[in-house]
């Protein structure tokens, strides 16, 4: 179960990305627990497995308006679905890498793996309750899913 | 965090390594610093070390979190091939023993991702004491 002070890390890292590689700090809304399912996703979601200290993954789903704003903001003029994916990744292995400042090298994460396509869900860990931290940045909404055990 | 300072005479030649175009395309775009010339890229280790034997290059770049060899057994095999190669990690990775083990390993410096233009350009003249 995640702890006050973990999912601060994580907003810490959500917030931190934006204000550094897109120059406009995100505000982050509320962290909610889900209880039944696994949320929704956007169009495109990076999807980061976590293993030593923790298990399960961490994922950042976004709709393309706003990859498409934040490769522009990192001056990239090349905005093609595969840029996106690559995009979607990064941004979560920079959030769940980040957390290694308060978690520890024992908290061991994937090379992130992309799911393309709104309104679908991830797969989660068996009996895991995901926390969704939304991310609001410009007029675009995003979500973190932080679920580890 | 560099450690072997040197004055460059003529552009140092870079070699860029991370798992992601965007981070690649962005390091070659912004990296500013007129010691430096971009000779080639690469997507994983292993890749990096073909192109490194093939380019020769005289400062590197480096991810850690990479599909096929990661950057800390990269930066070893580097170093081995090249013992004065200058090796900036440029990892998401943001715990000290991950950097002391990189320094270990042979790296000269250590930049957080998410990073800046000017963080980045600041840390590559760091690197190659072009400050």
């Amino acid at each position: 179960m995640l702890e006050e002070q973990d999912i601060r890390a994580f907003v810490y890292g959500t917030t931190c990305y934006f204000e550094v590689a897109a120059q406009q700090a995100a505000s982050v809304g509320s962290p909610y627990l889900v209880t039944q399912g696994a949320p929704e996703i956007h169009d495109y979601t990076g999807v980061i497995s976590v293993s030593g200290r923790r298990n399960g993954i961490v994922y950042f789903s976004a709709p393309r308006g706003m990859l498409t704003v934040l490769l522009m903001k990192m001056n990239e003029s090349n905005v093609s679905h595969e840029y996106m994916c690559d995009l979607v990744g990064e941004v979560a292995n920079t959030i769940a890498g980040n957390v290694r400042r308060d978690f520890g090298k024992d908290f061991a994460i994937s090379v992130p793996t992309v799911v393309t396509g709104e309104g679908k869900t991830v797969e989660l860990p068996a009996g895991s309750r995901p926390v969704v931290i939304p991310i609001n940045w410009r007029s675009h909404v995003a979500k973190l899913v932080v679920c580890l055990k | 965090m560099a450690a072997n300072a040197r004055a460059p005479r003529s552009p140092l030649k870079l070699l860029i390594v991370d798992d992601s175009n965007v981070i690649r395309r962005r390091i070659e775009r912004c990296q500013q610093t007129e010691h430096l010339q971009v000779v080639g890229l690469a997507a994983n280790g292993v890749e990096a070390i073909e192109v490194f034997r093939r380019t020769a290059p005289d400062v590197v770049t480096m991810d850690i979190t990479m599909p096929q060899m990661d950057g800390i057994e990269c930066v070893e095999r580097l170093v081995a091939i090249k013992p004065d190669v200058l090796i900036l990690i440029i990892s998401a990775l943001a715990d000290k023993a991950t950097a002391v083990e990189a320094m270990e390993k042979g790296a000269n410096g250590f930049l957080n991702k998410p990073f800046s233009d000017r963080q980045l350009n600041e840390a590559l003249e760091e690197l190659i004491g072009g400050a």
